[in-house]
């Protein structure tokens, strides 16, 4: 269970967003919508634990989300709108990087598995350098099939990737809610799922 | 696909020590892979040390007397050149994002990239500083001293450099910034570095330099990655 509680966020001394509140069961999608600016991403980082929120509070499981708690940080992959790839290593290492760090170390068979599920196995020794825009996204997609977590914060998933790709997003974080799990994610291209599933929030 | 059915895992599960060790291996695997960059630190480092002789008079003995400062002022220039890095690409690529979401002990990771960053660019000064003292006409004694003076003190400036590189992160302008904060903070290591090739010269014993740099490096070892983490956590926030 996700919840929060009147969360307001500022920029400067302008106001982002205010009086945000939701709850959140297992098994449901939050979909944030808004304008640019509007505090989309401000919010998941204020969900994900990294950014004080200016107001109210964030409460994961019955308890209460301090910034950089460990709870939070156990349960929680946040999935940046920057992939959070370095560029001089090849997919496949960058995602056993990202497991290990993690806490979960995943064998390169399950690694190499991932990275064909998202179509990038003709790509996996590849450098990321070298990968458009699309495949590094789709290598996140990857790092969601290998990190296990109940609790799902994407930044724009959808950015970048073609149709094909957005259907494999959206089949991912089906079957992570059908299995008990909580996605919340900015963005605007609407996900095919089942409409009793799904939360939505327009921010600004 | 996913499943939530196994047990949550505890903190007690993400040891501080496989947190070092996953951030060094990770700093240094990325190290290798940008060799040029490394390279590139190093031969400033030489060529630093080579323009004095250069310089300055030619004198013997005028060389001698500078060489354990000037070894000691060069590596502290070549430190700064290679500490942006440290955090700054992580925290441009959005990696930096996914260390301080690790259910490890962000001090710990932090503690890992800084001795990456030491492994990388301090041991090789100090691996090329006896070299170097050759063309100061060093006494074999003085260039152990100096060498050993750099292996002790090195480390603080990687662990002391990690903090101002993260203050710095995210700031227009922060590689100069960066210098500004951590140069006055390097003068007590380059005291004590190079006055102990000094006191040894003057016929001392250079235990009490030796002492001091050691002191410095415990309380760089204890303080410098939790203050490295808050910096982190504030470039974050």
């Amino acid at each position: 269970m996700l919840e929060a509680q009147d969360l307001a966020a500022r920029r400067g001394h302008s106001t982002l967003f205010s009086g945000v509140s939701f709850r959140l069961a297992q098994g449901r999608v939050l979909t944030l919508t808004g304008p640019n600016g509007s505090g989309k991403t401000t919010l998941l980082r204020i969900l994900a634990g990294l950014t004080a929120p200016w107001s109210g509070h964030v409460r994961w499981q019955d308890q209460a989300v301090s910034p950089f708690a460990p709870r939070i940080r156990q349960d929680a992959l946040l999935a940046g709108h920057v992939p959070g790839l370095k560029d001089e290593l090849t997919a496949a290492e960058n995602l056993e990087i990202q497991c290990a760090l993690a806490g979960q170390p995943a064998p390169a068979s399950n690694v190499r598995a991932a990275l064909e599920a998202v179509a990038l196995g003709a790509a996996h020794a590849l450098p990321a350098g070298v990968l458009s825009q699309g495949q590094r996204r789709r290598v996140s997609l990857a790092r969601l099939m290998l990190v296990q977590r109940p609790l799902w914060l994407l930044d724009e998933p959808a950015t970048a990737l073609d149709t094909a790709g957005l259907a494999l997003l959206a089949r991912l974080v089906g079957a992570h809610v059908v299995a008990g799990g909580i996605v919340v994610a900015t963005t605007h291209q609407a996900l095919d799922l089942p409409a009793e599933r799904m939360t939505a929030l327009a921010l600004g | 696909m996913t499943t939530l059915a196994q047990p949550l895992a505890t903190t007690a599960d993400y040891g501080a020590w496989a947190a070092i060790r996953l951030a060094a291996q990770r700093d240094l695997k990325l190290a290798l892979r940008s060799r040029a960059e490394l390279g590139v630190q190093l031969l400033f480092y030489v060529i630093v040390v080579s323009l004095f002789p250069l310089a300055s008079s030619p004198e013997r003995t005028l060389l001698a007397t500078m060489a354990p400062g000037i070894l000691w002022v060069a590596a502290l220039l070549a430190a700064l050149l290679s500490l942006p890095r440290l955090f700054g690409s992580d925290y441009n690529d959005g990696s930096l994002e996914q260390l301080a979401m690790s259910p490890y002990p962000l001090p710990a990771l932090v503690s890992g990239k800084m001795l990456a960053h030491w492994l990388t660019t301090g041991l090789p000064m100090v691996a090329l500083a006896p070299l170097l003292a050759l063309q100061y006409g060093l006494d074999a004694e003085l260039v152990i001293i100096v060498t050993l003076s750099l292996l002790v003190g090195t480390p603080i400036l990687s662990l002391i450099g990690g903090i101002g590189a993260a203050l710095t992160l995210g700031v227009r302008g922060g590689g100069s910034l960066l210098a500004l904060l951590v140069l006055p903070l390097f003068i007590p290591v380059l005291i004590f570095g190079a006055g102990a090739a000094d006191a040894v010269r003057a016929g001392l014993s250079a235990s009490a330099n030796f002492s001091l740099l050691g002191a410095g490096l415990l309380v760089a070892l204890v303080g410098a990655p939790l203050a490295g983490a808050a910096a982190v956590r504030i470039a974050l926030d």
